[in-house]
């Protein structure tokens, strides 16, 4: 079926749900690629499967719509998005690690996940899976030239409790002329092991993505299953599922705010904010039986109703941080010593957030004002009444003041799912669509917007699933945002870009 | 900041005593670890943190342990920034191949007597991401484990319970 989506023409993948799917030729992959370069269109992840590439792009017309591209490449190579986005660059070395499908004249030949460790090459890519030495490769960093600078190699083990990764400084001082990141250390092939699982297991491996989002990453899945089927849920799975996203959102951002606050020497901050999370994750184990609500979301639903208890517990952890958040806004707000760290710090402009579609805090903190549950609105977000936070400033102390909000409004928000509970089942039975189907689903989780992709095989086992965290387009911003910072301020501004390792990983 | 220091004061303190059997089992672990941790390593056990792979929850449960409602330090126990000022590792996730060779070198760094505690179900045999080309069998396939905390992740009260254990097979072996 022809079919054009924002002026790109291509061949609409009928068993394909949530989003249109459009098979593009050669040309229209390359106008996509285009399009994203002048800024029409934003990345929102590019990802392998058997002898094709997919690229999902937001466009931004009278509202926001998704779309899914795909270019099929049996010769094994595609014309590389990186060579025009830069975005897509570290996705292109992901696809070609895990397929072996190599994108023609990029800029960028380095393997990425892929460190030589695994004793087996692009493990995804059926026939062009090949054994290899597990002895590690050579991974050489670009090039920073200049008189008196010098190389500060930090990782991949930490000094505190933070997960692993490679940050190469080059130094002139004390000030940052380049810091590049290597990742992969997290790598546990949660693609791979989501080949031939039943959905009970995939959907469990997706709440092992990134432990903290593991609501978001359940949700995404289940959503993106559930629109693959057909299926809708009972509008009180949808209440409960917003109702833990929120506590999720809740959580991290009060973690953040002391953590950031702490890497800016003030641990007073940390202190009073812990308390205020371990409540918020005392009230989810009372309300869904987990601290990190882990195992409730579920296809068709959600695992555990929720109990007159658990809305007890939900009510008392609101009223609590609705007494104590105030005043730490305020402390925040009147310590001049700690405005000193975060004001004008860790910067990032507009322009690179638009082109690099930064979501989350990061995004919001300097101007791009995309929300999922409001541009691609899923229920019960569509009833509900809340603002989203935008800042211009980019700095340190703006990804602080948009988690602020946010907070805030999660506990709006938290109100009205309480205050409209609809009674009936929390979920409905996963019925096996008899034939292959695929389905694209869009979450904002605290991070930003997560993207699960999946294709369901006829017996209702997963084919295929791609999960992309928000991290992919804020990993590479953290590297603009630190120049000409202080090598001491490096934690600060990583702190307040909390991209996930393991995310990012997969 | 003065009028939030003064109420601190004189707020109730809040580590715990929190509801039952939780909280009983924290106060418990309050008495036993301070005990067993003096006799064998004076008042302090220091304690290096190894994200092997985890997915980042653990380390989630690892940093509660800081909070004031289970307040570690009180304990002797702190985290440290270097494994060579480290008695115990406490490591996480299923040992990703990508981390072995960190792993390897942050266990050879710690000097002896050293202990490794596998905080989570993956940190075991994987777990959840057991038979995966990416990630090895676990923390033992790579260094020896004393002593696993299960969960998924582990609790904070799991991973103090676990501290305690370590202490007594140390005092014991």
């Amino acid at each position: 079926m022809a079919h054009e989506w924002q002026g790109m023409a291509g061949r609409r993948v009928g068993r394909h749900h949530g989003a249109p799917r459009l098979e593009v030729d050669r040309n229209g992959w390359l106008d996509a690629a285009a399009a994203l370069s002048a800024g029409r269109l934003t990345l929102a992840g590019l990802w392998g499967d058997d002898d094709a590439v997919h690229m999902a792009v937001l466009a931004q017309a009278e509202s926001e719509s998704l779309a899914v591209l795909t270019l099929s490449c049996p010769d094994g190579v595609f014309p590389s998005v990186g060579r025009l986005h830069a975005p897509a660059i570290r996705l292109e070395r992901t696809v070609r690690d895990l397929f072996g499908l190599v994108p023609e004249d990029a800029p960028d030949p380095r393997p990425w996940l892929d460190h030589g460790r695994w004793g087996v090459r692009h493990p995804l890519g059926g026939r062009r899976r090949e054994p290899a030495p597990a002895e590690g490769c050579d991974y050489e960093f670009l090039p920073a030239e200049g008189e008196g600078l010098h190389q500060v190699p930090v990782g991949p083990v930490h000094a505190g409790v933070i997960e692993p990764g490679h940050f190469r400084f080059t130094v002139n001082g004390e000030t940052v002329v380049r810091l590049e990141a290597r990742l992969g250390y997290t790598h546990k092939g949660v693609e791979g092991l989501m080949q031939g699982a039943p959905l009970s297991r995939a959907v469990r491996l997706a709440g092992h993505v990134s432990g903290d989002s593991a609501v978001a990453y359940a949700l995404a899945f289940s959503r993106a299953a559930e629109a693959a089927l057909g299926l809708d849920v009972p509008a009180r799975a949808h209440h409960l599922r917003a109702l833990a996203a929120e506590m999720e959102r809740l959580a991290n951002h009060l973690g953040d705010i002391g953590a950031i606050c702490n890497d800016a020497a003030f641990p007073l901050m940390l202190a009073h904010c812990g308390v205020l999370r371990e409540r918020t994750l005392r009230a989810a184990e009372t309300a869904f039986g987990h601290r990190l609500m882990r195992g409730l979301v579920v296809p068709g639903g959600v695992a555990a109703d929720l109990s007159g208890e658990g809305v007890a517990a939900i009510r008392a952890l609101t009223a609590e941080i609705r007494a104590r958040f105030p005043e730490l806004v305020e402390l925040y707000d009147n310590t001049t010593s700690l405005q000193d760290r975060t004001v004008a710090t860790g910067t990032l402009t507009f322009e690179l957030a638009r082109r690099f579609g930064a979501g989350g805090y990061v995004g919001r903190a300097c101007g791009r004002d995309f929300d999922a549950r409001r541009a691609l609105p899923y229920p019960p977000y569509d009833r509900l009444s809340f603002d989203v936070p935008v800042f211009g400033e980019g700095d340190v102390n703006a990804r602080v003041w948009v988690r602020i909000r946010e907070a805030e409004e999660s506990l709006s928000l938290i109100g009205q799912l309480l205050g409209s509970l609809p009674d009936g089942p929390a979920a409905v039975a996963m019925v096996p669509a008899g034939e292959a189907r695929e389905g694209v689903a869009v979450v904002e989780g605290f991070r930003g917007d997560v993207l699960v992709w999946l294709r369901l095989e006829a017996d209702g086992t997963v084919g295929r699933c791609h999960l992309r965290d928000p991290s992919w387009f804020q990993w590479p911003l953290i590297e603009a945002a630190v120049e000409g910072n202080i090598v001491a301020d490096f934690p600060l501004c990583n702190k307040s870009f909390n991209c996930s390792y393991s995310g990012h990983d997969l | 900041m003065r009028k939030l220091l003064f109420e601190s004061l004189i707020r109730p303190i809040l580590t715990e005593a929190p509801p039952l059997p939780d909280g009983e089992a924290v106060r418990q672990l309050a008495e036993a670890v301070g005990g067993a941790a003096r006799r064998r390593l004076g008042r302090s056990l220091s304690i290096r943190a190894v994200d092997a792979g985890s997915c980042n929850d653990a380390e989630l449960e690892i940093h509660a342990l800081s909070n004031a409602f289970y307040d570690i330090e009180r304990f002797g126990i702190r985290f440290v920034a270097s494994p060579r000022h480290a008695d115990v590792l406490v490591v996480t996730g299923p040992a990703t191949k990508n981390m072995r060779q960190a792993l390897e070198r942050t266990y050879n760094a710690t000097p002896d007597p050293k202990w490794v505690v596998a905080a989570g179900d993956d940190a075991l045999d994987g777990g959840v991401f057991a038979g995966s080309y990416a990630a090895d069998g676990g923390v033992g396939s790579v260094v020896p484990v004393d002593l696993h905390i299960p969960g998924d992740p582990p609790s904070p009260t799991a991973l103090l319970r676990g501290l305690l254990a370590l202490l007594e097979r140390a005092e014991n072996g």
